[in-house]
């Protein structure tokens, strides 16, 4: 059963098309993450879940039901902001049970659900507080919380980490993590940070220019990205590129051509120019390199240490190429090292279309 | 069950089925005051006025077209080409006083000066003052007799001479005064502000390239605060158009017809010589100053960027 | 350069030999020629915005022998307060010589209903539109901030014709009406700005709580408000207070505005003039004003830097 669908949705703004011929399904009790840069469209979908911006054209359904023109509040979702969005002369309380009151809930049903919601998320200390009496993790908290006595099927979140600071930001994302296998609610999360994106989501829908360009699991985004766009967007640091030729199980890229029928091509024959993407972390040195099809010297030009592992800029076929070693690795500029790349791991992409080959 | 297809909604604020007028019933209705001023008054009785002035009203307003008329009068009028003459020394006078007067004062207190707020409040005061009252103090202290010249003679000036509201040809300078007294704190506020808008780090980089302050300001400072400047450029101009209260308590217009400005003008004629025609006529003029003043400007601010 | 090498031993400390030199805070001096051109300007400044109101007072509390001997600025000999009595109670507009009093309550009971009502319409409509906007909304305010620059002479008999018709010409709720409408833009405008920089999140969440628009107006927004209501009314009071030209045309002399009276009784050219009775009276009427602007101080700068820079 599908807890949220979108149909063939439409947003314009004027000459603006925000949103084009958007579908998208979304399962019951699924943890989604809509992701991509700024002005993508992400938070424009959200908002049209929520019922705040009206749709051009197209339908969207709640729990089977058509909520195309339905109020925000009779649709059954519970919605995060990321500047909190806290009602500042309301008390932790009032801010809890704004909706339930506009609702004319009973006094003794208010009192409850807040009481239940206070004690999810450990606020109720904080119950008679202004939110200007909070630090931002709290206040985030009770944000959550006004949705959580909602007691709604449909959570929405707005990049609701954004505005809190690294560590802080890592704490509430496994709270939140944790809400959802404990509330086994329907989550809708928006957010630009692929970390996030990673760690909580079942499916991440990445978006551009008002459009869907993958839906699939974290896992599957990650080692198979089904465009170009995708394969740069996710991973930190980024994926190189060669741009070269694709003929018969080879790769011809500045002068030097590589083996690649160790990869999987969906299609049957590919050949034609083709774009190679390689992550920095999937390039190998040492004795693990020995035993992989590529192989190639590389003198090293920067050095990145970051701790835990250290970055290594090179060139390779005559472009810029990075990988990644063992923080422990001791190397310098000028430098000649080995490297191996697997092709079964790396990602083909059709230089017109930009797609997965 | 709902059909999707053809329903067009614009920027998010347009008409929403089943019905696009009851969408934002409320917000609607509770713009009505706001939708009748604008549509009434600030269209309905300026566009009336504008017609009115070409017709031949006297007494009672009536839609006797008569041309151009009331405006070849109206500028045959020596009270009126006075009062134009006026305005335009006054107006001059007053926005370059008042800006280099309100940004030099401006930049003094943003010299991180102390007792800033008591000079502040020393300087706008007069801002909040009715211009009745600040007429009315300034026709004290310039009486001849018994105000500053009186005050300069008895310290032995004798032939000190300084009674710009006896003197038709200077009398429009007294005004002046009393306008400047009034109105330059409001425009060192603005400045102030804008001044404080500035990033600290300007300042910085202009210290440690070893430029003088002055220079900063002139080079740096002055064009970065445009918007302000024009704010308050715009500020000040339609506040001369509109200058009458001040003149009815300085001068009443004397000596003679030496101060009359064309709102006092305006008013004479509708209410007190009932002569509306000349009335509307002269009031469409001013409203015609107030528009080549501010065409360009909004031309300027408004005309490159498109709403987004 | 040698000295670049000696400058420190092992430890860092100055080697000796440099010891003197600069070192620690620079001094300050308090009487640089800058600061003196500095304080001078403000201070001569100072002196010829304040020295009017000085005059003011000295005027009302000196008798009138005093001032036609002496020197307006000096301050009074004899004090006498009897100006300030005559001027409240027994100065003469015409037929009636009750005082500024009169003027004084007239201008209250039109600034409370002209203040109230005036914040209450601009309130509503800059909330609806930076929250609620329709089509057409931003169309009339366009036209409502052309209108703000519209000189007053070119609308002012329409509205006498206007109000005639409605019965309200020459009564206290005419004159209401027009300084509401004439507060309008400048007002709409405080509050579309100030509702506007509220952040747009908080009134998708109430929605999403299910609040309408009047609900988010009373319960979210105005709460929030608070501080741009007292500028608001700042701002009123001392523009309502201190307007001559709407009193003098839509009001009758029962109920003339106090800046109207004041006027009259001043520029009367009957009788002999009273200097001091007329500082006096002066004073009075600028008394409403200088209060309010030296109580709030901050705020009043606030609402007219608000409504002047953002506009």
């Amino acid at each position: 059963m599908h807890s949220v669908s979108i149909r063939s949705l439409d947003l314009h703004f004027g000459a603006v098309k925000v949103l084009q011929n958007l579908d998208l399904d979304i399962f019951d009790g699924e943890f989604l993450v809509l992701l991509g840069s700024s002005g993508c469209g992400k938070s424009t979908l959200l908002n049209c879940i929520a019922g705040l911006l009206d749709v051009t054209d197209g339908q969207i359904f709640i729990k089977d039901k058509n909520v195309t023109w339905l109020e925000p509040n009779e649709r059954g979702i519970g919605m995060v902001f990321q500047s909190y969005a806290l009602y500042p002369q309301m008390t932790v309380e009032g801010n809890l049970s704004f909706g339930l009151r506009n609702a004319r809930m009973p006094k003794a049903e208010i009192a409850k659900r807040v009481a239940r919601a206070a004690e999810i998320l450990q606020i109720e200390p904080l119950l008679k507080r202004k939110p200007a009496a909070l630090s931002g993790g709290q206040r985030q908290r009770v944000a959550i919380g006004r949705a959580l006595v909602r007691d709604v099927d449909v959570f929405l979140f707005d990049e609701p980490l954004s505005n809190l600071d690294a560590k802080l930001r890592a704490d509430l994302r496994v709270e939140i993590k944790r809400l959802h296998q404990n509330l086994e609610n329907t989550m809708i999360y928006v957010t630009h940070d692929q970390v996030e994106a990673m760690t909580l989501a079942d499916r991440i829908a990445i978006m551009k220019g008002g459009q869907i360009m993958q839906l699939a699991s974290p896992a599957e985004i990650y080692n198979r990205p089904g465009n170009k766009y995708v394969a740069d967007f996710i991973g930190s640091p980024s994926m190189n590129f060669l741009e070269g030729m694709l003929d018969s199980g080879r790769f011809t890229t500045s002068g030097e051509t590589l083996d690649t029928t160790a990869y999987p091509f969906s299609g049957s024959t590919a050949h034609g120019p083709a774009t190679m993407g390689v992550r920095p972390e999937h390039v190998a040195t040492g004795h693990e390199m020995q035993s992989l099809p590529i192989q190639a010297d590389v003198s090293v030009e920067l050095v990145e240490p970051m701790g835990s592992d250290t970055l290594v800029w090179t060139q390779f076929a005559g472009q810029t190429f990075r990988f990644r070693m063992d923080g422990q690795a001791e190397v310098a500029p000028g430098d000649t090292i080995r490297i191996g790349i697997d092709p079964a791991k790396a990602s083909f992409f059709d230089q017109k279309t930009e797609l997965r080959l | 069950m709902t059909s999707t297809d053809a329903r067009t909604v614009e920027a998010g604020n347009g008409s929403r089925p089943p019905n696009p007028l009851l969408k934002n019933l409320s917000a609607k209705i509770a713009s009505v005051p706001m939708a009748l001023t604008a549509l009434v008054i600030f269209l309905g009785c300026t566009g009336w006025t504008v017609v009115h002035s070409f017709t031949s009203s006297k007494l009672l307003p009536k839609l006797d077209f008569v041309g151009l008329d009331q405006y070849d009068r109206l500028w045959s009028t020596r009270r009126w080409l006075v009062s134009i003459e006026n305005l335009a020394i006054y107006g001059i006078c007053s926005l370059i006083f008042t800006l280099v007067i309100g940004f030099t004062l401006a930049a003094l207190l943003d010299r991180k000066v102390r007792f800033e707020s008591a000079f502040r409040t020393i300087y706008l005061y007069p801002f909040a003052l009715s211009f009745i009252v600040t007429g009315l103090v300034w026709q004290w202290l310039l009486n001849p007799e018994l105000g500053i010249q009186n005050v300069v003679r008895s310290l032995g000036w004798e032939s000190f001479s300084f009674d710009p509201l006896y003197n038709p040809d200077i009398v429009i300078f007294g005004i002046l005064i009393a306008g400047l007294w009034q109105g330059t704190g409001l425009i060192m506020v603005i400045m102030l502000a804008g001044l404080r808008g500035i990033d600290e780090d300007i300042w910085k980089a202009a210290r440690v390239d070893g430029i003088p302050v002055w220079k900063t300001y002139v080079l740096v400072i002055i064009p970065m605060m445009r918007p302000v400047f024009v704010t308050a450029l715009v500020l000040i101009t339609s506040g001369i158009v509109k200058i009458y209260d001040l003149v009815v308590a300085q001068t009443s217009g004397g000596p003679g017809i030496a101060s009359e400005v064309p709102a006092k003008y305006v008013y004479d004629r509708m209410f007190s010589s009932q002569n509306l025609g000349q009335g509307f006529a002269a009031s469409t003029m001013m409203l015609l100053m107030v528009a080549i003043i501010l065409i360009p400007w909004a031309y300027l601010e408004f005309g490159g960027k498109k709403r987004g | 350069m040698a000295d670049v090498t000696a400058s420190t031993n092992g430890n860092g400390i100055p080697a000796t030999g440099l010891v003197e030199g600069p070192r620690g805070a620079k001094p300050k001096r308090t009487f640089s020629r800058g600061n003196i051109f500095l304080y001078g300007t403000l201070i001569v400044v100072a002196v010829y915005y304040a020295l009017p109101l000085w005059v003011m007072v000295v005027t009302s509390l000196k008798g009138m022998p005093e001032i036609r001997m002496g020197n307006i600025f000096a301050p009074p000999v004899e004090i006498t307060f009897q100006p300030w009595v005559k001027a409240w109670a027994e100065a003469c507009t015409g037929i009636n010589c009750d005082g500024l009093s009169r003027g004084f309550w007239n201008s209250v009971r039109i600034l409370v209903p002209s203040v109230v009502l005036s914040i209450a319409v601009a309130s509503v409509n800059g909330y609806a539109l930076s929250n609620w906007k329709f089509k057409g909304s931003e169309v009339f305010f366009t036209i409502l901030m052309l209108g703000a620059f519209i000189p007053y002479q070119v609308m002012i008999y329409p509205i006498v014709i206007l109000l005639r018709e409605m019965g309200l010409y020459g009564t206290l709720w005419g004159l209401v009406l027009v300084h509401t409408i004439f507060g309008m833009p400048i007002l709409t405008l405080l509050f579309r700005n100030y509702f506007t920089s509220i952040p747009m999140d908080l009134f998708k969440a109430a929605r999403v709580d299910g609040a309408g628009f009047w609900g988010i107006y009373f319960r979210v927004m105005v709460p929030m408000a608070l501080p741009i209501f007292v500028v608001a009314m700042i701002l009123q009071v001392t523009g309502i207070w201190n307007d001559f030209l709407f009193g003098v045309i839509y009001t009758k002399p029962e109920i003339y505005p106090m800046t109207v009276q004041l006027n009259n009784i001043v520029n009367s050219v009957q009788g002999v003039k009273e200097y001091n009775v007329n500082m006096a009276a002066t004073l009075l009427t600028g008394l409403v004003p200088l209060t309010i602007y030296f109580v709030s101080g901050k705020l009043f700068v606030r609402g007219i830097a608000a409504g002047a820079v953002k506009g």
